[in-house]
C-alpha cells in the first residue's frame, strides 16, 4: 500500500442532501423545534419586561438610574474608602462593593488554609488528630450557616464592654467593639514602600524562573533564596528609608465611649470572617481528603522506598497529582463561601446586599437594587471561575 | 432519539402552561391596584402589613393573637369592611421589605409605625391618607452610662435600623450638631435590640414611641434611659398604594371615625346608647342615623358604629396599648385638648 495515494473514499464529495419541506425530514423538525423554542423564551422575557414597565407605571415608581448621583444620607460603619453619608448612592454602593470583596477574598484564602490543613489531618495516623478533623467536619458541616453567624456573633457580643477591654499586650484592645490594633499613620513613603514590595515579589517570582531555567540547562541548582529575600524585603525598606522613614504610631486609646485611633477589627466582620471559614473550610476538608485518597497508594510506596519522609511525599508528589482532583470542586467552594458572604445582613456587616437593599428602601427602586446585586455577584463570581479555570488547565497533567 | 424529543414536548408543554397561568394574574395587578376594596370584599379578608414585633404597635399575645395599636387599624378595617374584625391576614413586614410587600400588592394596607415623607409619597408610589401617631426620634442609653444629653454622645456607638428614616435623620442630627458617630445596622429589630442590650452600642435610635417599646419589654426597664432631645419629626400613619382614591378615602375615614368619636365622647361602652339617645346632629350623622355617610364610602351606614364597637375610640385604643409603655398623650392628644389629632366633620 503506498503512503502517498489518498483512500478514494475521502476524496468522494459527501452525498448532498437537501432539506426537504415535510415532517418526516429531521433535520426540518429540528429547525423547527429550534425556532419554536427561541421563540418562546424570547416571548416569555419580553412580555415579562413589558409587564414589568407597564406595573411600574400604573404605580407610579419611579425607574431608571438616576439616583445614583443623589446624596445617600446612610451612614456606613466600615470602608475601604473615605466615606461620609453626604456622598453618593454610587460611591455608598462602591464601598458595598469592597466590603464585599474584603469579606470574600479573605474569606478564600483563609478557608483554603484551614481546610487543606484539616482535611491532611483527617487522613492523619494520629487517632486523636484524625477524630478531631472528622468531628470537626462532621459539626459544621451539618449546621445552617446562618445559625453559625448568629452564635460567633452572639458569642463575639459576650465580651466585655470598651472600659472593662481585655489588654493583653500594650495597645491592643479586645472588647465587644472589636479588636483594636496598633498601626502606623499611613504616609505618601508607605505607600510607596508597599508598591516597591509589590514590586519586589514580581523581581523575586522573574528571578526564580530564570534560575529554573539555566537549572534546567546545566544541571546546577542555584540558591534563589537570598536574592529573593533582598528583592522583597530589601526594596520597600530601602524606599522607606530613602524617603526619610517616617514612623508614626497610632495607638489606640479609650476616649469617652470608645477606643480612638488605631486598626479596628469589627465584631461584625470577625463573626462573618469566622462563619464563613469554619463552614467552607469544612466542606474544603472533604474535598482535599478526596483528593489525596485519589492518589494510588503505589505512588506513596514507590516515594517512601526512595527514602523521603511522609511529609516531604504529602508535598512533593501526592498534594501536586491530588491537585487535579482538589481544584474543580474547589472552585465551587469559593464561589459559594462569595455568595454565602450575603448573610452578612443578619449581623450588620455592610456588604453589597445590605447598601443596596438599604439604597432600594430609601428610594423604592427595587428593580435596579437588585439588579445591582445581581450584577456585582455575576462579575465576582464569573472572575473566580474564569481564574480557577486557568489554573486547573495550567495544572492539569500534561500528555506527551 | 425519541425520549428527547418527547422531553421537548413535555418543555414546551410546561412554557405554555406557565404563560398561560401567568398572564391572567399578571394582567389583573393593575385593575386590582385601582379597586383594592372590591378586591379585599371579593376576598372576604383584609391583608395588613405590620411589624414584625413592637410592644405597644404589633406584636402576638401570648395565645398567638396580633395586638397593638397598629392591628386595632387593621381591625376596625375589617369592620368597617365585613364587621368583623378577625376578618384580617397580619403579614409581619421589615423595615426594609414593607414598601415593596404594599406596591407588589402582597398587602392591602400598611398600618406599620411609618413615617410619612415626601420621597415615599412620590417616588414609592404611596399615600398617606391619615396621620394616627405622631412621633419624633430620639435616643435610649443604658443609664449606667451617666449621659443626661443627646449631646453628649460625641464618638458613641449607635445602633440603628437599615432602610429608615431614622437613619438618615441620626446622621443629619450628628452632622449638624458636629459630632461623630459609629453606626452598627442591622436588619431585624430583635437582633438590634440585643446587640444594644447586650453592650455592642451605647446608644439605641428610633422613634420615641419604640424606645418606650423596647424599655418596657426589657426585663429591667429602670436600667435604660430615653434622653431628652428629640430630633425629628416622624408622622406615623398607615400607608396605601397610591392610585386608588375609594381605598385611600376608606382608611382615611375609619381613622377620622376614631378620632372624633373621642371628641363626641363616644366610646365602645356608651355606643349603643349613643345610637339610641344622643340628638347631636354630628353624632347623629357619625352614627350613620343621618346623611348616608357609609354608602358614601361604599360600606354600610352603620360602619362607624360597629368600628367604635369593635376597637373603641382613638383615645380607648391610645390607652390600652400605648399607655402601659409610658407614651404621654402629648400631641396625640385631641385638638380641643391642645393636640393635633382632628377629624375634618362627618358631614
Amino acid at each position: 500500500m503506498s503512503d502517498t495515494a489518498a483512500d478514494p473514499r475521502l476524496l468522494r464529495a459527501p452525498p448532498k442532501r437537501g432539506i426537504r419541506l415535510s415532517w418526516a425530514d429531521e433535520r426540518f423538525r429540528s429547525i423547527i423545534w429550534q425556532i419554536l423554542v427561541v421563540g418562546v423564551v424570547v416571548g416569555i422575557v419580553w412580555w415579562l419586561v413589558r409587564n414589568t414597565a407597564h406595573n411600574l407605571e400604573v404605580r407610579r415608581i419611579a425607574t431608571g438610574w438616576g439616583f445614583l448621583s443623589r446624596e445617600a444620607g446612610l451612614p456606613v460603619a466600615e470602608s475601604l474608602i473615605p466615606y461620609s453619608p453626604t456622598d453618593t448612592y454610587a460611591r455608598a454602593l462602591m464601598v458595598g462593593v469592597l466590603n464585599t470583596l474584603k469579606i470574600a477574598v479573605v474569606g478564600v484564602v483563609v478557608a483554603t488554609i484551614l481546610g487543606t490543613m484539616v482535611g491532611i489531618a483527617r487522613l492523619s495516623k494520629n487517632w486523636l488528630l484524625s477524630r478531631i478533623a472528622a468531628a470537626y467536619i462532621e459539626v459544621v458541616r451539618d449546621l445552617p450557616l446562618l445559625l453559625q453567624l448568629l452564635f460567633w456573633y452572639a458569642i463575639l457580643q459576650g465580651l466585655p464592654a470598651p472600659r472593662q477591654a481585655l489588654h493583653p499586650v500594650e495597645g491592643v484592645f479586645l472588647s465587644n467593639r472589636g479588636l483594636k490594633l496598633p498601626w502606623i499613620q499611613w504616609q505618601d513613603a508607605h505607600s510607596f514602600a508597599l508598591l516597591g514590595l509589590i514590586l519586589g515579589i514580581v523581581g523575586a517570582v522573574f528571578y526564580a524562573r530564570s534560575a529554573r531555567a539555566k537549572q534546567m540547562a546545566d544541571g546546577q541548582p542555584r540558591k534563589v533564596w537570598p536574592v529573593a529575600a533582598g528583592l522583597v524585603l530589601g526594596l520597600p525598606v530601602l524606599i522607606w528609608a530613602g524617603l526619610g522613614a517616617p514612623w508614626q504610631g497610632d495607638i489606640p486609646a479609650l476616649r469617652g465611649f470608645n477606643f480612638q485611633g488605631g486598626l479596628t477589627i469589627t465584631p461584625e466582620y470577625f463573626a462573618l470572617l469566622i462563619g464563613l471559614v469554619m463552614y467552607t473550610a469544612a466542606f474544603i476538608a472533604e474535598i482535599v481528603r478526596a483528593g489525596i485518597l485519589s492518589v494510588a497508594k503505589g505512588q506513596w510506596e514507590a516515594a517512601e522506598a526512595l527514602g523521603l519522609q511522609r511529609g516531604r511525599i504529602l508535598r512533593m508528589i501526592v498534594l501536586p497529582q491530588a491537585l487535579r482532583v482538589i481544584v474543580p470542586p474547589m472552585t465551587s467552594q469559593y464561589l459559594n463561601l462569595t455568595k454565602n458572604s450575603s448573610l452578612a445582613v443578619a449581623i450588620g456587616y455592610q456588604d453589597i446586599v445590605s447598601i443596596s437593599n438599604t439604597t432600594l428602601n430609601q428610594t423604592g427602586q427595587a428593580i435596579e437594587g437588585i439588579a445591582i446585586i445581581m450584577v456585582v455577584y455575576l462579575t465576582i463570581s464569573l472572575s473566580i471561575s474564569l481564574f480557577m479555570n486557568w489554573y486547573n488547565a495550567r495544572i492539569a497533567l500534561v500528555e506527551r | 432519539m425519541k425520549p428527547m424529543r418527547l422531553s421537548t414536548f413535555r418543555a414546551l408543554g410546561a412554557a405554555a402552561l406557565a404563560t398561560a397561568l401567568a398572564a391572567p394574574a399578571m394582567a389583573q395587578q393593575p385593575a386590582q391596584n385601582a379597586a383594592t376594596m372590591d378586591a379585599v370584599k371579593s376576598r372576604g379578608t383584609l391583608s395588613c402589613g405590620v411589624n414584625t414585633g413592637l410592644a405597644g404597635f404589633a406584636q402576638p399575645d401570648s395565645q398567638g393573637r396580633w395586638q397593638g395599636f397598629d392591628v386595632e387599624y387593621c381591625r376596625a378595617l375589617a369592620v368597617a369592611l365585613f364587621n368583623d374584625a378577625s376578618k384580617v391576614r397580619y403579614v409581619p413586614t421589615t423595615a426594609q421589605n414593607r414598601f415593596t410587600a404594599l406596591q407588589s400588592g402582597e398587602i392591602d394596607v400598611l398600618p406599620r409605625n411609618t413615617t410619612a415623607t415626601l420621597s415615599r409619597d412620590t417616588s414609592l408610589g404611596l399615600d398617606f391618607p391619615a396621620i394616627n401617631f405622631y412621633d419624633g426620634q430620639g435616643f435610649m442609653v443604658k443609664a449606667s452610662l451617666g449621659v443626661k444629653s443627646a449631646k453628649e454622645l460625641d464618638g458613641a456607638t449607635v445602633c440603628v435600623q437599615p432602610g429608615t428614616t431614622t437613619e438618615q435623620n441620626l446622621t443629619d442630627w450628628f452632622r449638624a450638631s458636629n459630632l461623630k458617630f459609629t453606626p452598627v445596622i442591622i436588619e431585624r429589630l430583635e437582633e438590634l435590640v440585643s446587640a444594644y442590650v447586650a453592650g455592642r452600642c451605647d446608644a439605641y435610635t428610633t422613634d420615641v414611641s419604640g424606645l418606650a417599646a423596647t424599655r418596657s419589654a426589657q426585663p429591667n426597664p429602670g436600667e435604660h434611659v430615653i434622653l431628652p432631645e428629640v430630633i425629628s419629626k416622624e408622622p406615623l400613619g398607615p400607608s396605601v398604594r397610591h392610585g386608588d382614591q375609594r381605598w385611600a378615602d376608606l382608611v382615611r375615614w375609619t381613622h377620622n371615625v376614631l378620632v372624633a368619636a373621642e371628641e363626641l365622647g363616644i366610646s365602645s361602652k356608651n355606643v349603643d346608647q349613643a345610637v339610641a339617645n344622643d340628638q347631636r346632629p354630628e353624632a347623629q350623622r357619625l352614627l350613620g342615623k343621618t346623611g348616608g355617610l357609609g354608602q358614601m364610602l361604599g360600606v354600610s351606614d352603620a360602619w362607624a358604629v360597629n368600628v367604635i364597637k369593635a376597637v373603641g375610640n382613638y383615645g380607648e385604643i391610645f390607652e390600652k396599648h400605648l399607655t402601659p409603655l409610658g407614651i404621654q398623650r402629648g400631641p396625640n392628644a385631641q385638638w380641643t385638648q391642645g393636640g393635633l389629632q382632628y377629624s375634618p366633620p362627618f358631614r
